[in-house]
């Protein structure tokens, strides 16, 4: 096979899928099954209301009001669902808090489970080989390829979803954040922080 | 089942590549075949666990050479055709070929956020006491079941300790076969010596959540 032959092959099966796509919803439809504006609303929830802004702000009010955090820590579901956040794929969550002793990062090596209430839909590293394969054996490595280092000191505690709860990090509050506000703070918290496989921005990043 | 989803610790991976400021979706048949999923489970009436079945359940060449909403659609596209809701040569033809079968109900636009807000709780009545406690050690079992399980292999034997009790909840591998079949659910935490051996990071700390029938007393 030449180069070129194998371009076309590899743009065709692209396609395929696109048109095997089409084609399923076109069939279903049809058949009274679907109803196309579910689908269309589906996607706008996932694309613009549900996504890792909201985990944020369950950080920044942890970060600012310290009955709340005692909350989250000890029953996350409750706690979370008092800003609004609850439901598929948050139904039994868990807060796990970093320390200058203790790193959280969360994996799911089986498939692709991850707290969709307070950060969305997954991004693709999250659910790649690399990731679900590295971060239940080497979790430092991982934060390597993130472009980080922790402590030899700090320990690291890895959570496999294997069930349907779900986890996410509380991380650590930066320092020179001091007296700002719950939504100026929410700004700081990142979605790879919530994971474990990133740190809060500094607030020169964000000033 | 033993297949190419189970990939905690496998050696042949590489470096992870995220992705800055990464979308969602990367294409519309993604948007597409995403909310297709999550609508047709209503009418399908299948549950979480025959999804996850659904999926992993391929030889791992195609398992590994799919991406992942193609892995998604190809496992929507098995659950259907298992129940005759669809044929194959409609998907060919791009048209409905048949009559549709009767199912109970649909996702209508105006149930999406009742639907999305219900979720899936899978927590159940307790009707018998845990039999492990927090602190308690204990083995997870060497078993090799060809039908959905969610005990990974790379912690199948090993030794770890009981951190956490989460109630009793509705066990995958019956549930993928159409029993629920609640039990107890733990988190179960092992050294990464223990996990990985000699080249394990002993500051390294890694828990699965397991129910009860995948754990034995350590003794």
């Amino acid at each position: 096979m030449t180069s070129h032959q194998h371009h076309d092959h590899d743009h065709s099966e692209l396609s395929e899928t696109e048109l095997r796509v089409r084609a399923l919803e076109t069939v279903l439809t049809e058949k009274g099954y679907l109803d196309p504006a579910a689908l269309d609303l589906l996607i706008e929830t996932y694309e613009t209301k549900v996504g890792p802004r909201n985990g944020a702000r369950v950080v920044a009010r942890a970060w600012t009001d310290p009955s709340y955090r005692a909350r989250l820590l000890a029953d996350a579901t409750p706690a979370i669902a008092e800003l609004g956040y609850a439901g598929r794929q948050g139904e039994h969550l868990v807060a796990v808090e970093n320390t200058p002793e203790l790193h959280n990062m969360v994996v799911c090596t089986l498939c692709s489970c991850y707290p969709w209430p307070v950060l969305g839909l997954p991004p693709v590293w999250y659910k790649s080989a690399p990731y679900r394969a590295k971060a239940v054996k080497d979790p430092r490595g991982v934060l390597a390829d993130f472009g980080f280092e922790l402590p030899e000191t700090t320990k690291v505690r890895v959570w496999d979803s294997t069930a349907e709860i779900r986890y996410f990090v509380l991380p650590m509050r930066p320092a020179g954040a001091e007296g700002w506000s719950e939504e100026r703070l929410a700004e700081l918290v990142t979605r790879d922080s919530m994971i474990g496989t990133g740190l809060p921005k500094q607030p020169h990043e964000v000033a | 089942m033993d297949g190419a989803h189970d990939m905690g610790g496998v050696p042949w991976s590489g470096p992870v590549a995220p992705e800055p400021d990464e979308p969602p979706f990367h294409a519309e048949w993604e948007r597409r075949a995403f909310a297709m999923t999550l609508a047709m489970g209503m009418p399908g009436g299948w549950n979480i666990d025959m999804s996850r079945f659904a999926r992993e359940n391929r030889p791992p060449a195609d398992y590994l050479s799919k991406s992942y909403f193609q892995i998604w659609l190809a496992g929507l596209e098995q659950l259907m055709l298992e129940r005759q809701l669809i044929a194959e040569d409609e998907i060919a033809a791009g048209h409905a070929l048949r009559q549709a079968k009767p199912v109970a109900r649909i996702l209508t636009a105006d149930g999406v956020v009742a639907m999305l807000h219900r979720g899936g709780p899978t927590e159940r009545e307790a009707t018998a006491p845990a039999r492990f406690a927090i602190g308690e050690r204990v083995r997870a079992k060497v078993i090799h079941p060809p039908t959905h399980t969610r005990l990974p292999r790379y912690v199948r034997g090993h030794v770890g300790t009981v951190e956490m009790l989460h109630g009793v909840h509705v066990f995958p591998d019956s549930n993928a076969m159409g029993s629920e079949n609640p039990q107890w659910l733990y988190t179960v935490t092992f050294d990464g010596r223990e996990l990985w051996g000699a080249d394990g990071d002993a500051s390294v700390r890694t828990s699965v959540d397991a129910w009860e029938p995948y754990l034995e007393p350590a003794a």
